[in-house]
């Protein structure tokens, strides 16, 4: 069991999503920075798909009932176990009754918490991910608040006994393994480059349009959320923008608004729409993109289909990777 | 009737969603003829379930394929399978009976704030609105947007009104709405734009339901206006046409 002693600003249950039913209208929702809730599992011995806390800005501060063993992504963190600092990007072995507070995502927007057995909500149409827009799933279809208590399912997986033995035989309140992983996308820099390919309606757009809205530097606004971001930036020629017949739109998917502003959508936003569809962040781009804050400086870089093809490639060999060397590294442990 | 006479579908575009998606597009301009073959393309899509589409998304005019993360080779060969399976796909087969969906509805006052208004712009009575609104059976053409959210066709044109200038902020649960030509049903609060007729208590959407959505594309619609005394009680009619 895990006790929610406070939930920080934005902090929910997710998975990796719930696909397959956009034709019902419902979005994948699951972790915005999916790479990063995967690579936590596999830290903690779970399966890619279980269950863990997704938080913005800030974290939540939590009290874990019994010894688990837990691992913290996403965005660089300030974290202790209690009182004592405690490192993110491996696994963590703690004992009952720890007190963990996360403190603010010091790079990046998101954090994730894997926990050795997963969050054990009950899933809704195949996921355990929190519809915060719709109100389902996740605990009570909402972002978590102080006093809840989350179920976690049992730890069955045999990696980080060793970690696990040390902790109980030493009088620590936590043990961290001695090695990590490298973070999944780079989040440092003065100006993220997002790779965008050509949207479906890209032809509906005049191209002065189109010219000011690849060649400038684009700031989040704080109106942005899971559902989208959205952007201030250089003034957009003043043009009708032609609304389309609605079709469906994806988390990716680059949006023109009729005051001449783009909106990358996230992953809870709807799942079509009628403003034109200018581009789409590429794949290998999206978890990195869905880590930006508001006040972070945005530049489109328009790719080819080949240069979407190199970037996805090493992007997969970098997962890849990164799975092979965790489950040597547990196998060891 | 005979099925031999249905056409098959030919004139498809097929184009590239960024590296996440295939589109399919067969006309230009909303209608029952292209909601048809929308429909034919999904139904047989469905049946194929390759294993390389993560999920199928029908719109007024296409149909968009979500492809799983695959190499660009990959996606170039399920684009072709996909082609295949289109043009081969037959309208009116495998696709389930229609069902006719009878929504029980309470037409303005706080249940329609703006029946006055549409009435006032349209040059109608109230009552008039209200009678051109429950008229037609209305087809869904596809449920997106919102969870259940069904976009409708065959709303009277003379009830078509361009959508409020300055979008609500909170549109309730229920409401039953029109936005341009389309008339729909608001199944969760939300922000929105289009002009509230009448609300509704029928559940559009329950994600524990073995059926969350309680309409699907094909489906038809009709309303069925309800004095507000007589709404909490009145259920939703469900007859297979």
């Amino acid at each position: 069991m895990l006790e929610v002693i406070a939930p920080g600003p934005l902090t929910s249950v997710q998975d990796l999503g719930r696909p397959g039913h956009r034709a019902l209208g419902v979005p994948i929702a699951g972790a915005a920075d999916a790479d990063a809730l995967r690579v936590a599992n596999l830290l903690v011995g779970n399966s890619e798909h279980a269950a863990g806390l997704e938080f913005t800005l800030s974290g939540p501060v939590l009290r874990f009932s019994g010894p688990r063993v837990i691992a913290l992504t996403g965005g660089n963190l300030d974290a202790s176990i209690d009182g004592e600092p405690v490192p993110g990007w491996r696994p963590v072995a703690l004992a009952a009754g720890s007190e963990l507070r996360i403190g603010r995502v010091v790079l990046g927007a998101r954090g994730y918490l894997a926990i050795s057995g997963g969050i054990n909500v009950k899933p809704v149409m195949g996921s355990r991910s929190t519809d915060l827009r719709c109100g389902f799933g996740g605990l009570h279809g909402r972002a978590l608040r102080a006093g809840d208590h989350l179920p976690l399912g049992r730890s069955e997986s045999a990696s980080g006994r060793s970690l696990r033995r040390k902790r109980a035989t030493s009088q620590r309140r936590f043990v961290a393994a001695s090695w990590w992983v490298a973070a999944t996308g780079d989040l440092r820099g003065d100006v993220a480059w997002l790779h965008v390919l050509p949207g479906p309606d890209i032809a509906a757009l005049n191209p002065r349009v189109l010219r000011v809205l690849r060649s400038g530097t684009w700031i989040v606004s704080r109106d942005s959320d899971r559902m989208g971001l959205r952007f201030e930036g250089p003034e957009v020629p003043r043009v009708v923008v032609p609304e389309q017949i609605s079709a469906a739109v994806l988390p990716g998917t680059v949006q023109l608004t009729p005051d001449g502003r783009p909106i990358l959508l996230g992953v809870d936003a709807q799942t079509t729409g009628g403003y034109p569809r200018i581009a789409q962040v590429i794949r290998a781009d999206l978890g990195r993109a869905m880590q930006l804050k508001p006040g972070d400086r945005v530049r489109p870089v328009l790719v080819d289909e080949e240069a979407a093809e190199g970037l996805r490639r090493l992007r997969t060999c970098e997962l890849e990777r990164m799975r092979f060397a965790i489950a040597m590294r547990l196998a060891e442990d | 009737m005979s099925r031999s006479a249905a056409p098959s579908l030919s004139g498809w575009r097929i184009d590239t969603y960024g590296d996440a998606a295939i589109e399919l597009r067969c006309a230009e301009q909303i209608g029952d003829a292209s909601s048809a073959r929308v429909h034919a393309a999904l139904a047989a899509l469905r049946a194929a379930a390759l294993p390389e589409v993560d999920d199928l998304v029908p719109g007024y005019v296409g149909l968009t394929v979500l492809l799983r993360d695959l190499p660009r080779s990959e996606r170039e060969r399920v684009t072709a399978t996909v082609k295949q399976i289109v043009a081969a796909a037959v309208e009116g087969a495998d696709v389930a009976p229609h069902r006719c969906v009878v929504i029980p509805a309470c037409y303005g006052g706080s249940s329609g704030p703006d029946l006055a208004a549409v009435a006032e712009s349209t040059g109608l009575s109230e009552a008039e609105v209200v009678a051109r609104h429950v008229a037609p059976v209305y087809r869904v053409a596809f449920i997106g947007f919102l969870p259940g959210f069904p976009y409708l066709i065959g709303l009277d044109p003379t009830l078509a009104m361009a959508r409020r200038a300055t979008p609500r902020t909170r549109v309730p649960a229920g409401s039953v709405a029109i936005g341009g030509a389309q008339t729909g049903i608001y199944p969760v609060a939300s922000p929105g734009g289009w002009h509230l007729l009448a609300r509704t208590h029928a559940r559009l959407f329950d994600p524990d339901h073995a059926r969350p959505s309680l309409l699907g594309a094909g489906d038809r619609v009709r309303f069925r206006a309800v004095d507000a005394a007589a709404l909490a009680e009145s259920t939703v009619e469900i007859v297979d046409a």
